[in-house]
């Protein structure tokens, strides 16, 4: 029982630690952000954008696939399959796309991200920085995470995009739901405040993925297996903290 | 600014001051109460067994790390209480040769060497083209400034390291371990390239070391570190000729009662 008890406190003192030190890491960032060399934060726009697009529009084209593949049947049983576009687009635009684009992101963009850091801790190269009078915030975690923020939100319009193509196919290929009805029905049931309001939660989610990515690869312990749980622990912190922060968003933009 | 021309202005006899320093980890001390001066110009060897503390001692000097008591004067600035931003202003004359040298993966041999230049001053490509080349020649490395690091071995990579710490002209220049996992024609080569760096740029060096042929090539005075504190400072002759059996055993690399075997979780 009291070894239960010891866990449990040291589980939350834990938490709390990472998140003060998660906080400390945003503040300071947030001040470095007058220093931004805007070269960097292209390079890493394009680093990091880039390379998530294929597999955001493969795992998004497939999820639009399926919701309307699962969603035709049970709202053709109401004589609501006219629907099936808003339903879907409705879905992309407040939580699918930004939600998946954002797991992607911490299982691609944050991992590099920890995976680049952490490695240039072990071998010095952050001690190199400090020592050549440069600020490893500004020059190492401002520029991603201002390419994150940017980026994310484009990633994640495409996703919408795709998305909705991907459940417009499956929608006019194997049901009877019209291309004319899908389309109507995203006019009428969505609205532009369900769109903005999934880019703006994507910033947010940017934010995470690359704040939780440095931090996690500047706290990266030494050798390879170091670099190797700090990666580990990034992605699954950044996960997590989307789904959190996912929901107090959405109740704040979408009330 | 006033700050750099203040140090500009300035030629201390005293480089670098440690006034009782102690350090811990944790429960772990590292240093305890350790005091010494490196005066302006010389090369001062620091020498002792691993986990005696040197490398904690480099890291300190260029604040990478703060001392839990005790003043560390750099040009007679108190270092230790300086924030972030004032020490860097100190840290544009300093350089710092790292152990497995440190060198961006990411960048060329070209780059490496012109990072300080490009973060600290507006010095036009051109300029910065021939410091690349000047500092690449004085290491003995001409013409391999578009390399990337990790086609270097482990020498041509410290050699970079170098120039990569003299490029911005510092007036300290700190070595951690410069000849460790090196062949001996290397050990030579580096030692050569840190006397003509103190000769051509009069630098002031600090070197960590526990190679005893390079420490008595290149210092003039050598500072013994055991048991967390400065045991013996004196030039190579005088250490030569030490009483001290702790001193005695450590030159002579035989093992006896004095220097007990022991292991220590981080490196000296």
């Amino acid at each position: 029982m009291i070894s239960l008890s010891n866990w449990l406190g040291r589980q939350i003192f834990e938490f709390l630690e990472s998140t003060g030190r998660t906080a400390q890491l945003l503040f300071q960032t947030l001040i470095q952000l007058r220093r931004i060399n805007i070269r960097h934060v292209i390079y890493q726009m394009a680093h990091l954008g880039v390379d998530t697009m294929p597999i955001v529009f493969m795992m998004i084209v497939f999820t639009g696939m399926v919701m309307v593949w699962q969603a035709t049947p049970a709202l053709s049983r109401a004589g609501a399959q006219s629907t099936t576009g808003g339903l879907v687009a409705l879905a992309m635009f407040r939580e699918l796309g930004p939600v998946l684009s954002a797991v992607v992101l911490a299982g691609r963009v944050g991992a590099a991200i920890t995976a680049e850091i952490g490695s240039m801790k072990v071998t010095e190269q952050i001690d190199a920085l400090r020592v050549m009078a440069t600020d490893p915030i500004a020059y190492l975690v401002v520029p991603r995470f201002v390419a994150c923020i940017l980026m994310t939100p484009m990633v994640v319009t495409f996703a919408n995009v795709m998305g909705i193509a991907g459940g417009f196919m499956v929608a006019t290929t194997y049901t009877d739901v019209g291309p004319y009805s899908f389309i109507y029905s995203i006019e009428t049931f969505t609205e532009f405040a369900d769109f903005t309001g999934g880019l703006i939660k994507s910033m947010f989610f940017g934010g995470i993925v690359a704040i939780v990515g440095c931090l996690k690869g500047m706290g990266a312990k030494e050798g390879a297996e170091g670099v190797g749980q700090a990666t580990t622990s990034s992605v699954v912190t950044s996960i997590v903290w989307i789904f959190v922060v996912n929901y107090f968003l959405s109740t704040w933009l979408y009330r | 600014m006033e700050l750099i021309n203040e140090i500009a202005e300035t030629k201390p006899e005293v480089m670098i001051e440690l006034k009782n320093v102690s350090m811990s980890f944790k429960d772990r001390r590292i240093l305890d109460d350790v005091s010494f001066q490196v005066r302006t110009g010389e090369t001062m060897v620091v020498i002792g067994p691993s986990g005696a503390g040197k490398s904690t001692l480099l890291r300190l000097m260029i604040g990478l790390l703060k001392p839990t008591s005790g003043q560390i004067l750099v040009e007679g600035r108190d270092i230790t209480r300086l924030k972030e931003t004032e020490l860097n202003l100190i840290r544009r004359n300093m350089g710092m040769v790292f152990q497995y040298s440190a060198l961006f993966d990411s960048m060329t041999v070209g780059e490496n060497i012109a990072f300080g230049i490009r973060q600290h001053t507006d010095m036009s490509e051109e300029k910065i083209l021939s410091v690349i080349r000047r500092t690449l020649r004085m290491v003995g490395m001409m013409g391999r400034e578009n390399v990337m690091p990790s086609e270097l071995s482990g020498g041509m990579k410290k050699r970079v390291s170098l120039a990569r710490a003299i490029a911005l002209n510092p007036k300290i220049v700190l070595y951690d371990e410069p000849t460790s996992g090196l062949d001996p024609v290397m050990s030579t080569t580096i030692n050569r390239l840190i006397m003509s760096t103190r000769r051509i740029l009069g630098v002031t060096a600090v070197v960590v070391t526990h190679d005893m042929d390079s420490a008595f090539t290149i210092a003039d005075r050598i500072a013994m570190m055991y048991d967390e504190k400065i045991i013996e400072i004196a030039t190579p002759d005088e250490f030569r000729e030490s009483k001290n059996p702790i001193v005695r055993q450590f030159i002579s690399g035989v093992r006896n009662n004095c220097i007990p075997v022991r292991r220590r979780a981080s490196e000296g």
